[in-house]
């Protein structure tokens, strides 16, 4: 029940704030949204979400203060999750930089660059490596990991980091016993 | 001015670009590397750690390093929740963490020296300093599977670079929450971090913790991991990919 009423509060505190600054031609990005803000946000006439390139998103919602610029075309790339954007006309130019936010595991910033009207990069001020100083487990944090299968990259190299000689014929009799284990 | 030698039953090489540098002084830095292998080489038997686990010294006649290495090696398993452990059967081996410390002193002489540009590699525990010819050095990560070829090729600056895999020297990491129980489905564990030091012990630490390792790593302010696993994918930390080479 506490919940309901906190998400409630939310939902609504957001809504009137999206509709203030709707007035006042502001956009707020976020990069992820969540199930709440995204209904939020949907409600909103002025709000974008981007999801940056190349930077994974946090698993909680980063709202950042709306920045000072008109409504514009969607700008979000179609590619981006959850996507809701529905502003029109353009960006101002310059750069933004949200509001410090906490994401339970660490303060998360981000900035965005608009050029010719449109959103050319959004990307971290602080997060994930200023995540939190201490060198114990957080066992509230859940990040999110990236992973790919290997490959050979081929560029030159100075040194090399790897498994030394005495683990390379475990992992090649791992890798053979594998290999009778799925034949 | 690069050497390598055989050293704790590791290759070691100390690079240095700087062009004063002499052969003299790589001989003490492999003079240093030899003193600490006396010291802490589990496998020599007229170590200082060897008659320790024989019960022949009391802790106040230990040297300084020891105590040194010993008060670190309390104070890492205390910051990886019990995970890097140096006490097995009844016996204390540090070298998990040693060996990177070994590293982060023999670099800090070559900066004592006035050496700017210079790398140290254990084993492939490395720490770099400096540029190579105004670039940062670059770093592979070996394929496990197919060790003439590199997965990653890292671009770093001033800081070290280390990592754990299935067993070094014949030894096995192993988990002290389950020590019967092998290490097998992480392959390899590259932990990138502010030096030598700090990336050898906690990748050390993490690969006994087996997949939840890079969990580990990702909440580390300041380090970044890379871990390959016995199906042949990696899985890395968020800001992993700001140190790989663009091609």
């Amino acid at each position: 029940m506490t919940k309901i009423t906190v998400a409630v509060l939310i939902i609504g505190a957001f809504l009137v704030y999206s509709f203030v600054h709707s007035q006042s031609n502001s956009a707020a990005l976020t990069p992820r949204l969540s199930t709440e803000t995204a209904t939020a946000t949907s409600a909103s006439t002025s709000t974008s979400s981007v999801a940056a390139a190349n930077t994974p998103t946090p698993t909680t919602p980063v709202a950042t203060t709306p920045t000072p610029a008109p409504t514009t075309a969607p700008t979000a790339p179609a590619t981006a999750p959850a996507s809701t954007a529905t502003a029109s006309g353009k960006y101002k130019d310059g750069t933004y930089t949200g509001n410090v936010t906490d994401a339970q595991w660490g303060y998360v910033q981000v900035k965005a660059v608009v050029s010719q009207g449109k959103i050319a990069s959004v990307e971290f001020v602080q997060y994930p490596n200023d995540r939190s100083r201490s060198q114990y487990i957080n066992s509230i944090a859940d990040p999110e990991l990236i992973s790919e299968a290997i490959q050979a990259q081929g560029a030159q190299v100075d040194i090399i980091t790897g498994a030394t000689d005495s683990s390379v014929a475990f992992i090649q009799s791992l890798t053979n016993a594998l290999s009778q284990a799925t034949s | 001015m690069r050497q390598t030698r055989l050293l704790m039953g590791m290759p070691i090489t100390v690079e240095i670009l700087d062009s004063e540098a002499t052969d003299q002084q790589l001989d003490g830095i492999f003079d240093y590397f030899g003193s600490v292998d006396e010291r802490f080489s589990t496998y020599k038997a007229s170590s200082e750690i060897s008659r320790i686990n024989r019960g022949e010294l009391h802790p106040e006649q230990y040297s300084d390093d020891m105590r040194t290495v010993l008060a670190l090696c309390a104070e890492t398993k205390q910051q990886t929740q019990g995970y890097f452990e140096i006490a097995h059967e009844g016996l204390l081996d540090p070298s998990g963490l040693v060996k990177g410390w070994a590293i982060q002193q023999a670099a800090d002489q070559l900066r004592a020296g006035g050496w700017r540009n210079f790398y140290v590699d254990a084993g492939g525990d490395i720490q770099v300093a400096g540029t190579k010819a105004g670039q940062p050095w670059r770093v592979g990560i070996r394929n496990p599977f197919r060790r003439q070829e590199n997965v990653k090729v890292l671009a770093i600056t001033d800081q070290g670079v280390a990592t754990s895999g299935t067993a070094v020297r014949g030894q096995h990491i192993y988990n002290p929450y389950q020590p019967d129980v092998p290490l097998v489905e992480v392959l390899s564990l590259t932990v990138i971090g502010p030096n030598i030091y700090e990336a050898d012990r906690f990748a050390t630490a993490a690969f006994a913790m087996g997949r939840a390792g890079i969990q580990f790593i990702e909440t580390l302010a300041e380090f970044e991991g890379y871990l390959i696993d016995a199906d042949a994918r990696a899985t890395y930390t968020s800001g992993f990919e700001r140190y790989v080479v663009q091609e």
